[in-house]
């Protein structure tokens, strides 16, 4: 049946994944390690990076929102709740008049809803969402996960600054605002 | 159109008036095995209803639909960037692919055609997550077959594509990255050469799963020969992709058809396998994912600068009219079919998914094999539930 | 796992039965830990588990204490009688089969003059509860993976036996303690330094013993009768709760004593070379020397078993029939005709 060769060969891969686990290292250092070994990583103990522009959660820069609704109105799931009014701020320099602007009183967001894909921050025109590659939010009720306009605005201490482009892009970094 | 002989045809009508006589009444001989909805083997809800003879299959019904999901119907209320986000999830391991023939279909409607650099990217990105597919499929076959460990093999360097996947889009499974007209974003720094680390790690993978199992005896006598698919009955099922390709048929869509990808600029070879048997399908899976990594270091290095965007209005409105493209996705030929009466949202999208037609050829397939062997056609077949039942 | 004790017979039969148990479960416990989490975790570059006890080693306590508090199924149309008894009688064969193992010279259980005859009886008994396990549970999949198992199990009973009969022809006797005796005390070509482990002359029939263990605890690559990724566990399917966990620590236990018997026939048993065997330290070390060798064997058995794919269940016959048993039969008539010779 000719069983030798196929198998045998079949066992030194798994042999070899063995002896690469426990001596990661290799000859130099025949010291048994496999928790620097193995792939695999012992969380929560210890935890990976995610790549900046991981999907993680939305965070909210209020002073930029202009209850203007696209969000809202763009999302697959209409999982953005955004209430606003109108106000009087006062005058750009003395002696002007007193403008208008609009206030938001409730922008929530519900993270049990939502898709993660991203076209809220994307639409935005005036570049009041951001992207945060935060994941560990789950809760043990579902209604927590209904994050209001102060928890959105927390999240903004995570949102990693945009990074550079590869050479030959013609794309100019954005800057995310200081809060 | 196709060949069947009349020996086979008379057996399969024989197999469907066996059938219709075992459902009216009780079954006295033979054994139905219902496999699924919920087994380790069909992967996802799929329900294969067999009739047994000891452990031989009379005849085999595939019956779909427990996860239907209406895609099509929920294309008619939704706005274009909702409906990239939405088909990201029918063929939920080939992630990018999935977007990729909707977005050609719209932009042939918009007569607005995407610039140099997002065309390459567009392409890197559609070749990677056919390796992210197929290294799944890779290690996916050797747990039908028995061999746990190319399982975990598969999983372990998946995760360098994923990780380069959500480095630039930033999502692994659910990209959501490809606009009417372009990209949603540029590359980041350094990302060039972190994927071009990983395609080292996917070749080192395969030259493993070489090892462990395709010369491998026991998986060879479990393959080779097993649901043998002739060439022109293959095609008269509508079966696409390596599925085909396996039974001799040299059709590969991104050579013979391609639309607004780059493989026309690629040094690539298409790969096929006269045997047509389970144990050429993997072969060729293997051999596409090795083509696949060179196609990427290729599109890598030859990558030019520019804009990732054509000018396109802010506010999407296809103008009205019927396009149809269709790309050869990870599973097979997948295509859309928009049709736009100028709306913000399309009239009607209908999705031409690869699986759905890949297992039609089961009840044809399975006729008189071992019960162990139904397992290793259908890993072999390779549907993702999703890509079936939309 | 004393003799020699003029004791009273309850005392010695205490002994015995907590040996036998000892014997059994620990040796099962240490397995499941160094196999089957461990070796196969580094062989899938994972770590296995790490959380309970240091490095994970209190898992299988953790596990046994889940697996206790577990409600006990019975499906609705079970025969419960059968469905009950069929771990019980799988478990049976195992520590009837461990009483032929010795462990030094003065610690065994049973010294009989038909001890491998008596082990390879028993062990057989296995085949009726995984029957009665795949027909109680009144399930599809459970029958058809019984049949299976029940087809695989006769089938290989044959080449098990045959192999065997190579090292008994060799030995000159069929007692156990008898075996270890004439490896430790036999000569390669006049070189005495370390016996003749039978490993050499019988390398053939090792091989046979170990493919034909491997189809008779049902690893892969014969483990059609579990097939997991078909039949969901086979037989056991139904099986939940502390039952399931009997028929898990059987198998890990036979797997520990079919090789414990492989190490007794082909590596010597509890024989080191340098020791004299008559030596009384030999009953102190014997056992901790026959368990190494058990550790060895069956870090070979788990390491196929996590490698190769599986048969199907007409290759796997035909593996059987046509393959080992000529090959076995072979064996023995190369072995008769040398023993004579020489």
């Amino acid at each position: 049946m000719g069983l030798v060769p196929g198998l045998i060969k079949g066992l030194g891969v798994t042999g070899g994944t063995i002896l690469r686990t426990v001596f990661p290292d290799g000859i130099k250092k025949p010291i048994p390690n496999p928790v620097k070994g193995a792939e695999t990583v012992q969380y929560p103990h210890e935890k990976e990076e995610p790549s900046p522009r991981a999907r993680g959660v939305i965070a909210l820069h209020e002073e930029n929102c202009t209850a203007c609704m696209l969000c809202a109105r763009e999302c697959p799931d209409w999982c953005i709740y955004i209430e606003g009014h109108k106000e009087k701020a006062p005058p750009r320099r003395a002696g002007g008049k007193p403008r208008q602007v609009n206030a938001i009183d409730r922008f929530d967001i519900d993270f049990a809803l939502c898709m993660y894909c991203g076209i809220c921050v994307e639409v935005c025109p005036f570049e009041a969402l951001f992207w945060s590659p935060e994941y560990e939010f789950s809760e043990p009720r579902i209604a927590d996960l209904l994050h209001d306009k102060s928890r959105l605005a927390d999240w903004m201490e995570t949102v990693p600054d945009f990074e550079p482009y590869e050479a030959g892009s013609e794309a100019k970094a954005k800057k995310v605002p200081p809060t | 159109m196709t060949a069947i002989s009349d020996r086979d045809q008379l057996s399969y009508i024989a197999a469907q008036a066996a059938d219709a006589r075992v459902n009216v009444e009780l079954e006295t001989e033979g054994m139905t095995l219902n496999i699924g909805p919920q087994h380790p083997a069909t992967h996802g809800t799929l329900r294969i209803v067999a009739k047994l003879d000891g452990e031989q299959v009379i005849a085999a019904d595939p019956v779909m639909g427990y996860m239907h999901r209406g895609y099509e119907k929920l294309t008619e209320v939704r706005t274009y960037p909702q409906v990239t986000t939405l088909i990201n999830r029918i063929d939920w391991v080939g992630s990018f692919a999935n977007e990729v023939p909707f977005i050609l279909a719209a932009e042939k409607l918009m007569e607005v055609e995407a610039p140099p650099r997002a065309q390459w990217i567009r392409t890197i990105l559609f070749e990677m997550s056919r390796i992210a597919n197929i290294s799944l499929f890779l290690g996916d076959m050797g747990l039908q077959v028995g061999a746990v460990t190319p399982a975990f093999f598969a999983f372990r360097d998946r995760e360098h594509v994923l990780n380069q996947i959500e480095a630039v889009t930033g999502g692994r499974f659910h990209p959501n990255f490809d606009r009417i007209g372009g990209l949603k974003d540029d590359l980041p720094a350094g990302w060039i050469t972190e994927t071009k680390r990983a395609m080292k790690k996917i070749r080192s993978f395969c030259d493993e799963i070489e090892g462990l199992l395709q010369g491998n005896e026991i998986f060879e006598a479990r393959t080779r020969g097993i649901g043998v698919i002739p060439a022109d009955i293959g095609l008269g099922y509508g079966l696409s992709g390596a599925n085909i390709r396996a039974s001799g048929v040299d059709w590969d869509t991104r050579r013979d058809n391609p639309c607004g990808l780059v493989h026309d600029e690629l040094d690539w070879k298409v790969w096929t396998h006269v045997d047509g048997d389970s144990f050429a399908r993997f072969w060729v899976r293997l051999q596409e994912v090795r083509e696949s990594t060179k196609m990427v270091d290729q599109l890598l290095d030859g990558l030019p600068g520019g804009p990732v965007m054509a000018k396109v209005p802010r506010i999407i409105k296809v103008p009205a009219g019927e396009a149809y493209v269709e790309t050869e996705n990870p599973l097979g030929v997948m295509g859309y079919y928009i049709v736009s009466k100028g709306d913000l949202v399309p009239y009607r999208v209908k999705i031409r998914s690869a699986s759905f037609n890949n297992i039609s050829i089961t009840p044809w397939l399975l006729k008189g094999v071992y019960v162990p062997d139904i397992v290793t056609i259908l890993g072999s077949l390779y549907f993702i539930l999703g890509d079936i039942d939309r | 796992m004393i003799a020699a004790i003029t004791d009273p017979w309850w005392f010695q039969t205490t002994l015995r039965v907590v040996g036998g148990l000892a014997a059994v479960l620990l040796v099962a416990g240490t397995l499941v830990y160094l196999h089957l989490f461990k070796m196969v975790s580094f062989m899938q570059s994972r770590l296995g588990p790490m959380e309970a006890g240091p490095f994970g080693s209190l898992q299988l306590l953790a596990e046994v204490g889940k697996f206790i508090q577990k409600e006990d199924i019975f499906p609705r149309k079970a025969d419960r009688f059968v469905f009950a008894a069929a771990p019980f009688v799988v478990l049976m064969s195992t520590f009837l089969l461990v009483v032929v193992v010795p462990g030094g010279p003065d610690a065994w259980f049973v010294d009989s003059e038909i001890g491998i005859y008596l082990g390879m009886a028993v062990s057989s008994v296995s085949v009726i509860g995984i029957l009665m396990a795949g027909w109680g549970s009144a399930s599809k999949y459970s029958l058809l993976g019984g049949l299976r198992a029940t087809g695989q199990l006769i089938a290989y009973e044959l080449p098990l036996i045959l192999a065997v009969l190579g090292v008994v022809i060799q030995a000159e006797t069929m007692n156990m303690q008898g075996i270890v005796l004439a490896q430790a005390e036999g000569e390669i070509f006049g070189w005495g330094a370390i016996g003749n482990p039978y490993i050499l002359t019988q390398g053939v029939a090792f091989l046979i013993f170990l493919i034909a263990m491997q189809a008779e605890l049902t690893q892969t690559p014969f483990d059609m009768p579990i097939a997991e990724s078909e039949l969901v566990t086979g037989y056991m399917t139904e099986y939940s709760g502390m039952r399931f966990l009997l028929f898990f620590i059987g198998e890990f236990a036979t797997a520990g004593v079919f090789s414990a018997i492989a190490a007794v026939l082909f590596l010597g048993g509890w024989y080191i070379p340098g020791i004299d065997p008559a030596n009384n330290i030999m009953n102190v070390l014997g056992p901790i020397v026959l368990i190494t060798k058990v550790v060895v064997l069956t870090f070979i058995v788990f390491w196929v078993r996590f490698t190769f794919p599986r048969f199907r269940e007409d290759q796997l016959q035909k593996l059987a029939w046509k393959v080992l048993i000529p090959i076995a039969l072979a064996n023995i008539v190369v072995t008769g005709v040398l023993k004579v010779a020489f």
